[in-house]
């Protein structure tokens, strides 16, 4: 078991005769992904790294019965994108895409509320189930199946705690990025719920950092619906007010998305807060150990 | 980004805003003829710096002149010079213009303003019967006295809706109506140009009955400006940290902060992390730096020229967490970049102390090609390691 993807997920790669989309299209199906076609217009026909490439999503999605999609085409199409790919009917669209205007993302929030599909992103990594699927820009190789669910707003500090985990010999049932912008397709709390209710996931490790308040919101959550340990390290405390730090949504403003704030409340939640980035493979390790002397015989 | 007060101000009038009658001065003869200009519309002047910060009032940038000729004198005063206020830090921000406005006596000000709520996914309207103070301070004090419209980024502020949130504010229905239409004008100039921030405070009720905009504030999404480069040309360089602009050149996300341990990091959370985990060990960032996800010896080298333009960096360190990027690119990212520094040496310039983590991607490799070079650098295997091998390093030099 895993969270949204899996071995049987099949893949379409919008943007695959870009540089970052072959790249891409190449590492995942490399990593073991079912990657069935890639979507350029106007270059339908082509085939990129053995990818049959269609005109259209919904022309691919008719061809191949791919269920999920990946987006790499650059900001300005990219909304465009998404809202193709819904229309045709896919119910995951994972968007890589860094620099979408926020507008746009606001009128593509209202856009998919009547629609059966899920987002992942914008600028994000993608979300990988160890030794299943990958979808996105991650290194597969940090990873090992197992029982943490990771997620997560950053990219690389993601990879950074998914190591700690692996080089303990700690696994992951799957892991998500879901991305630096203030507005984006699914937050930590749909995340959390799809993990609490995942039997494989043991524990969850919630990655945040300054801006906005989805870890409040997310805290509120735990506290009422989320049975697993979580444990959490929040970024940026030393970050300086009205400053945005590469992240779209990376910014303490108007007194509000403070680091302190996030980790006050999540620890009012019960949640193991990590005081240092480099504590989050230990504890997830001592709170693992505690699940497993309570559930004898669940050790994976 | 931001723009100026002057520049906001006719972004408000295309839409119908009220402002003052104004006109903007680079040096006191212009801000004399102006306000000889303006003599009829107002009763007195008020010349305001125009910088990219708030609280221009108390550092002395907002002056009142009641004729032309003590507009010139209060201009000089303030142009040309750094205005320092509580927003700018200790190096204030330049003055290249002044706004001189023919104004008259406030009776009552009120505060309003768009943004863009993340919990919601949907830019809100914000108004207060508390205006000319900090929006924070009566969010915090007197969240009563806060009233919120949200609307949907597609539609627009609904007239109707405007009309029941200025009721709300403002008894007399004349005002209220004006009121509405200023909302309804700011939403649609949120939306239409890709701000993240519009603020009027305040939105003054005259003593002669008029309602103006007292003052204007207009943030820009960043990533919305390739739809407008009329507003991308009012960028104001001189208004930003030449580190900002260098970092801008080269496409890299950096943030000067006041410790002495500068960073090069890859990808904004890690960077972030960074700056916790050395304060964490006992030190302090000098910066935030993310090199983004292709870090080739250019931008390597332009990070190193940046940290060390900064006078306190004591200690570099480098945190490479590679996925994409291969770890034996960066590294030799690092020897070209400090080669290209210093040509002449085989460490950092002034002998600083440089630390290397690399983990991830053909991370032996990567570590075998510094360890070969010879070049002066502490090697760490983990993050935590990291932290605390640079901190010591800042402490040996002190």
């Amino acid at each position: 078991m895993s969270i949204l993807v899996h071995k049987n997920t099949k893949v379409l790669v919008q943007g695959i005769t870009g540089t970052h989309g072959a790249f891409h299209a190449k590492g995942m199906k490399e990593y073991g992904t079912q990657v069935v076609g890639g979507v350029t217009p106007g270059k339908g026909g082509q085939n990129v790294e053995g990818i049959p490439v269609f005109n259209s999503v919904a022309e691919a999605k008719q061809a191949t019965g791919a269920n999920a999609t990946v987006i790499y085409v650059p900001a300005k199409f990219a909304s465009g994108a998404i809202r193709e790919a819904a229309d045709a009917g896919i119910p995951l669209i994972v968007c890589i895409t860094e620099g979408i205007p926020a507008i746009d993302m606001a009128k593509m929030k209202e856009y998919l509320a009547s629609k059966k599909v899920v987002l992942i992103g914008p600028n994000c990594p993608g979300l990988i189930t160890p030794g299943e699927c990958k979808i996105g820009i991650m290194p597969g190789y940090i990873h090992k199946p197992g029982p943490v669910g990771v997620v997560s707003r950053s990219g690389t500090l993601t990879y950074e705690a998914v190591w700690q985990l692996t080089s303990r010999n700690i696994g992951q049932s799957t892991c998500i990025g879901i991305g630096g912008d203030p507005i984006i397709g699914t937050n930590f709390v749909e995340v959390l719920a799809l993990f609490e209710a995942d039997p494989k996931t043991k524990a969850i490790i919630m990655i945040g950092e300054i801006g906005g308040n989805a870890e409040e919101e997310a805290a509120e959550f735990i506290e009422q619906k989320v049975t697993k340990p979580v444990v959490a390290f929040i970024a940026g405390s030393t970050a300086p007010a009205g400053k945005r730090m590469g992240h779209a949504g990376a910014i303490i403003s108007g007194g509000s998305g403070k680091a302190e704030d996030k980790i006050q409340r999540l620890r009012k939640a019960g949640v193991h807060v990590a005081p240092s980035p480099a504590m989050l493979g230990e504890t997830v390790e001592s709170v693992l150990g505690k699940v497993y002397d309570q559930e004898p015989g669940s050790r994976v | 980004m931001n723009i100026h007060e002057y520049q906001a101000k006719e972004i408000f009038a295309r839409y119908g805003i009220p402002g003052h009658k104004r006109a903007v001065a680079s040096t006191p003869d212009e801000a004399f003829e102006a306000a000889q200009k303006l003599a009829d519309a107002g009763h007195y002047f008020v010349v305001k710096a125009q910088v990219h910060a708030g609280a221009r009032g108390k550092g002395g940038g907002i002056k009142i002149a009641k004729t032309p000729e003590e507009a010139r004198e209060k201009a000089a005063a303030i142009l040309g010079k750094n205005l320092v206020t509580p927003q700018t830090g200790p190096e204030g921000k330049p003055v290249d213009k002044v706004l001189v406005e023919a104004t008259s006596d406030i009776a009552k000000e009120y505060y309003a303003s768009v943004v863009l709520d993340r919990s919601f996914a949907k830019p809100c309207l914000i108004v207060s019967e508390s205006g000319g103070m900090n929006i924070e301070e009566v969010a915090a004090t007197d969240p009563s006295k806060i009233l919120k419209a949200h609307f949907a980024a597609s539609a627009g502020l609904d007239p109707a809706q405007a009309r029941r949130t200025a009721d709300r504010l403002i008894s007399d229905p004349a005002k209220a109506k004006i009121f509405a239409d200023i909302f309804v004008a700011m939403a649609k100039i949120f939306v239409d140009l890709d701000c993240s921030l519009i603020e009027i405070n305040p939105l003054a009720v005259m003593k002669n009955g008029e309602v103006i905009a007292i003052d204007a504030k207009i943030n820009f999404d960043e990533n919305g400006l390739y739809r407008h480069p009329e507003i991308a040309a009012l960028h104001d360089p001189r208004q930003e940290d030449p580190r900002d602009l260098e970092a801008q050149k080269h496409n890299l996300s950096y943030v000067g902060l006041t410790g002495n341990i500068g960073c090069i990091v890859n990808g904004a959370g890690l960077a972030m992390a960074t700056m916790d985990i050395i304060k964490y060990a006992g030190g302090e960032p000098a910066n935030f730096l993310d090199v983004g996800g292709g870090a080739n010896k250019e931008k390597v080298a332009a990070a190193f020229r940046i940290i060390l333009q900064d006078p306190s960096v004591k200690a570099i360190l480098v945190n490479i967490f590679g996925g994409i990027m291969r770890c034996d690119v960066v590294a030799e990212g690092i020897l070209a970049a400090v080669k290209e520094i210093n040509p002449e040496g085989n460490s950092l310039p002034r002998n600083i102390p440089l630390v290397v983590r690399l983990e991830g991607t053909n991370v032996k490799e990567g570590k075998a090609i510094l360890e070969k070079s010879g070049l002066k650098l502490e090697a760490a295997s983990n993050f935590e390691e990291a932290a605390t091998k640079v901190v010591a390093a800042v402490g040996a030099v002190a």
